[in-house]
């Protein structure tokens, strides 16, 4: 990974900062990441890390007290944040699409599933009957039975796991080079979730996009992924490919999460690990490393200099002062 | 949708029987002999015997009631023992000229108040967005007569660009419409500011909902969003509340034929006022009030129906 | 026991305070306020302020416009308009208190009886509060005045007739709420009357709610009397309500603008004032209350 010219997404330091009753909140830090051609990109981190407003600033549809203080975000060659509204009007729902997360609000309730469909396909220069078409079909690739017929319907319709695979549907309609995935299963249900992940990695196969996926939960990005970044309150903390990240975690953060996880509880116990602290406030951020606070493996110098990024292993960073002292366990 | 459509109808006519009942039972309220009270002072013995039979007020109030709700029914509001026509007539004859005038200032109220209000809600807090709101606040205040009178004063007596009086009856279109532009103003400018607050809070509530980010996300372009995706929920709410600032304009209506000195409903209730004729004063309030009520059922109904949401969940 | 008092109290002297610095930081409100004491304060100062007495007439001096002598000029009896405003601040504010004062009681008594009486009942008050409230307010009131003759006493039923709707509402969902509430039921299975439930409970949580909507009613009320008034139908001369120096106004509006300029001035300041101020306070207070009415 790394300054690869040939990925489609590629963030370079972005630092993020929100205007606030209290003062400017410093969302995102020097954030870099890559996604590569047709690959699957995890973003694990806890609630408020920031993964959202990642998410959000490669299709710039932030809130309006976002500004953005530094960074690139380079698409298809392109900076997207010196973008202008209509550049970035063409790219959205075109090149890039967005998946959200949750389905009972991201469909328009008073539009059909025909008329949103048909929509988003206004770029395409074919008449409505083929853009109808092509959204019965994409229909039937997510797995919505009898789908000429249910195209008029609305939304409310439709079970919140009908919702997604529509939002899904929607999404691969354009055709995009990057697919966004903004904690998709979240609010949905165990079953569910295991076939909507099961579907994007046959549809990913089949549109041969990549996807840049989203969430909390590590067992549904180990089975989805390939590359994973970790982000800890507002910054990259780890990234790499799916196998060195779970084998070899390099940062503290990462490895902890590694052990929360309950599906990775090799014994039975009733007390569940879980990281003590709690983060720190981004408003006034603290010197140092940003874990420093929380970590099991804090030194001295953990708590005066904030880490670099470094690449522990040939495609695998960690921003952790262990691993430039050679220290990696 | 149809259970909704005949459980709305079946509570406007409740309503109605209750209002119709309200007025009548008005009448025997008042202490004295109920057909004096009717007719007033000027009325002669003849005049009183002839309602007192057509009343049949000897008879038991539920008697009358029942009488008087069939009648309604039927379209017979009594009679106007001094000008010895049905009361209904004379109300109907009134009505067009009223509904033309509010039917003026409902229509330019709307090509102003709703645009300005989707102006608001997507610059918001501009300057535009903040003049608009204190201009919206006041002139809901300020009452409609005062309004009128100030226009009265300032278009028609002081510059004289436009007539005072009248509604230009015998004249030409054109020289309606002068008539009419003035009353449509005053009638109309308390509207203008409440539609467009009620379109800016309506839009900006539905602006910040997911599925308008889904919208934006998409590329779609910014007009569609706005009106395909936003304005079109956020117009529910509006057209709800358009039913019941029928009331608003019945009112401002009301004052500005008086001021102006139109012929309309408003002028016939303030001259039977003038002459206690009880009979027309009940006749036309009921007439307003079933205007009224069947333009709050028919909003509720046309809410119902873009709605899909509603539609079906009754 | 008096320490808690004394803490109360505090508590409430503080938000007092927050309040009104609240207020001034809104302009639109602040502005407002002080336009409601100026009505006020000319209510009840009245009888300092006026230069001459209100219904003297004098017809040498008649319709004369704005002077030294006559801030706003005179009518056409010769009677300095601007004393007939001031005065008819008082008549103003004593109709629209006593009205909203008739009308939140009976509210308040409607509510409670639909609230807490038998649904038969419930259901016919609701429906006379519904009926009421689907007339057009000028036209039931000219019906009231029809059949009871013009006076001051006809306009302050009227008002309270038409409002009594309002408040009984606001009542009456307070107290379903109130009877549901497990709270409640708790406490009643344990013998506590209903004064108590009533006092403890509901009345903390519809006092800021009536409050602010019988100010922002108040321009409403002052509105309706005008309007009668201006009709000829509502106080009898020469009682100087702000919509007969309109009346008069109208009748000499190719003699003189001034009256009905003079006329409207006080409406417009005692309408936009309370408004603005009642706005402010429940955005303050309450910005629940914004989707309402």
């Amino acid at each position: 990974m790394g300054k690869d010219r040939n990925s489609v997404l590629d963030i370079r330091n972005l630092s993020i900062e929100f205007a606030t009753t209290r003062g400017r909140l410093k969302a995102l830090r020097d954030v870099t990441l890559s996604v590569p051609p047709e690959k699957i990109v995890g973003l694990v981190g806890e609630s408020g890390c920031g993964k959202s407003t990642v998410i959000f600033s490669i299709i710039h549809l932030l809130a309006e007290n976002a500004v953005v203080t530094g960074g690139e975000i380079e698409f298809e060659g392109r900076d997207i944040l010196k973008m202008s509204p209509n550049e970035l009007r063409a790219i959205r729902g075109d090149r890039i699409s967005m998946v959200f997360q949750d389905p009972m609000t991201s469909l328009n309730p008073v539009l059909s599933i025909d008329t949103q469909m048909t929509d988003i396909q206004y770029r395409a220069n074919i008449d409505m009957e083929e853009k109808r078409n092509r959204a019965v079909e994409m229909l039937a690739r997510v797995g919505i039975p009898d789908p000429r017929q249910r195209l008029a319907n609305y939304p409310h319709h439709f079970s919140g796991g009908m919702r997604q695979r529509i939002s899904i549907a929607m999404a691969l309609l354009a055709n995009p080079a990057l697919l966004l995935a903004d904690e998709p299963t979240t609010a949905l249900d165990a079953t569910l979730e295991a076939q909507i992940i099961h579907r994007l990695r046959q549809l990913q196969d089949m549109v041969h996009c990549s996807i840049l996926f989203v969430s909390h939960h590590l067992g549904l990005i180990a089975e989805l992924c390939d590359n994973v970044v970790v982000m800890y309150a507002g910054e990259v903390v780890e990234e790499g490919d799916v196998r060195d990240i779970f084998h070899r975690a390099a940062h503290p953060y990462t490895q902890a999460l590694l052990e929360c996880d309950p599906a990775r509880i090799k014994e039975k116990t009733r007390h569940l690990p879980t990281i003590p602290g709690d983060i720190p406030d981004l408003v006034n951020l603290p010197a140092g490393c940003i874990f420093s606070n929380r970590c099991p493996q804090v030194f001295s110098k953990c708590r005066t200099t904030a880490p670099q990024r470094f690449e522990v292993e040939p495609g695998h960073f960690a921003r952790c002062h262990l691993v430039t002292e050679g220290d990696v366990p | 949708m149809w259970i909704y459509l005949v459980k709305r109808i079946l509570l406007a006519t409740i309503i109605v029987i209750t209002a119709v009942t309200l007025l009548y039972s008005m009448i025997l309220a008042v202490p004295g002999d109920p057909v004096t009270v009717l007719l007033g002072p000027r009325s002669t013995p003849e005049m009183r015997d002839t309602l007192r039979a057509q009343m049949g007020l000897d008879k038991p109030f539920y008697y009358q009631i029942g009488h008087f709700l069939l009648n309604v029914l039927q379209g017979d509001l009594g009679m106007d023992v001094f000008s010895n026509r049905p009361v209904s007539t004379i109300v109907f004859e009134q009505l067009p000229h009223t509904i033309i005038l509010i039917l003026a200032s409902i229509g330019w109220a709307i090509l102003i108040g709703v645009p300005l209000g989707c102006y608001s809600a997507i610059h918001r807090n501009s300057f535009v967005d903040k003049l608009t709101g204190v201009f919206s606040v006041g002139t809901i205040a300020i009452p409609s007569f005062v309004i009128a009178l100030y226009a009265l004063l300032i278009f028609a007596v002081e510059l004289q660009w436009l007539p005072a009086i009248g509604a230009g009856t015998g004249g030409t279109l054109v020289d309606r419409i002068r008539h009419l532009i003035l009353p449509a103003l005053a009638v109309g400018l308390g509207w203008v500011g409440y539609l467009s607050r009620l379109v800016r809070a309506s839009m900006l509530e539905v602006l910040g909902e997911n599925h308008i980010r889904t919208a934006r996300a998409f590329g779609l372009p910014e007009h569609v969003v706005i009106f395909r995706y936003a304005l079109k929920i956020a117009i529910l709410p509006t057209i709800a509340l358009l039913g019941v600032g029928i009331g608003y304009l019945l009112s401002a209506a009301v004052f500005a034929e008086i001021v102006f000195a139109r012929p309309g409903i408003g002028k016939l209730i303030y001259e039977s006022v003038m002459t206690r004729n009880y009979p027309i004063v009940m006749g036309s309030v009921l007439i307003t009030t079933i205007f009224f009520v069947a333009s709050t059922m028919i909003s509720d109904i046309i809410n119902a129906g873009l709605d899909p949401r509603i539609r079906e969940n009754l | 026991m008096s320490e808690a008092v004394n803490r109360k109290m505090r508590t409430e002297r503080s938000a007092l305070y927050n309040l009104l610095s609240r207020l001034y930081h809104n302009p639109l409100g602040f502005f407002g306020l002080i336009l409601v004491v100026i009505v006020v304060g000319s209510a009840i100062f009245a009888d300092w302020i006026v230069p001459y007495d209100p219904i003297a007439i004098n017809i040498r001096e008649r319709l004369q416009g704005p002077s030294a002598k006559h801030l706003m000029g005179t009518d056409q009896l010769g009677r300095d308009v601007f004393s007939r405003i001031v005065m008819g601040s008082r008549i103003a504010l004593k109709v629209a208190l006593v009205s909203i004062t008739l009308a939140l009681s009976c509210g308040l008594v409607l509510g409670l009886i639909a609230g807490y009486g038998p649904p038969w009942l419930d259901k016919i008050i609701i429906l006379i509060f519904d009926t009421i409230r689907s007339f057009p307010t000028i036209m039931f009131a000219l019906a009231i005045v029809t059949l009871v003759g013009p006076s001051l006493e006809t306009v302050i039923l009227v008002v309270v007739i038409t409002t009594i709707p309002v408040y009984g509402r606001i009542v009456r969902a307070q107290t379903q709420a109130i009877k549901n509430n497990e709270f409640i039921l708790a406490e009643r299975a344990m013998g506590a009357n209903i004064i108590r439930i009533l006092s403890l409970h509901m009345l903390p949580n519809i006092i800021g709610p009536l409050l602010i909507i019988a100010s922002m009613d108040l321009p409403g009320v002052v509105t309706i009397e005008a309007g009668l008034s201006f009709l000829g139908v509502g106080v009898r001369p020469p009682t100087p309500s702000w919509g007969s120096v309109l009346n008069d106004g109208y009748s000499f509006i190719r003699n003189t603008p001034w009256l009905i300029v003079s006329g409207g001035i006080p409406l417009i300041i005692t309408t936009l004032g309370f408004t603005f101020l009642g706005e402010a306070l429940r955005d303050i207070l309450d910005p629940k209350l914004r989707k309402d009415i």
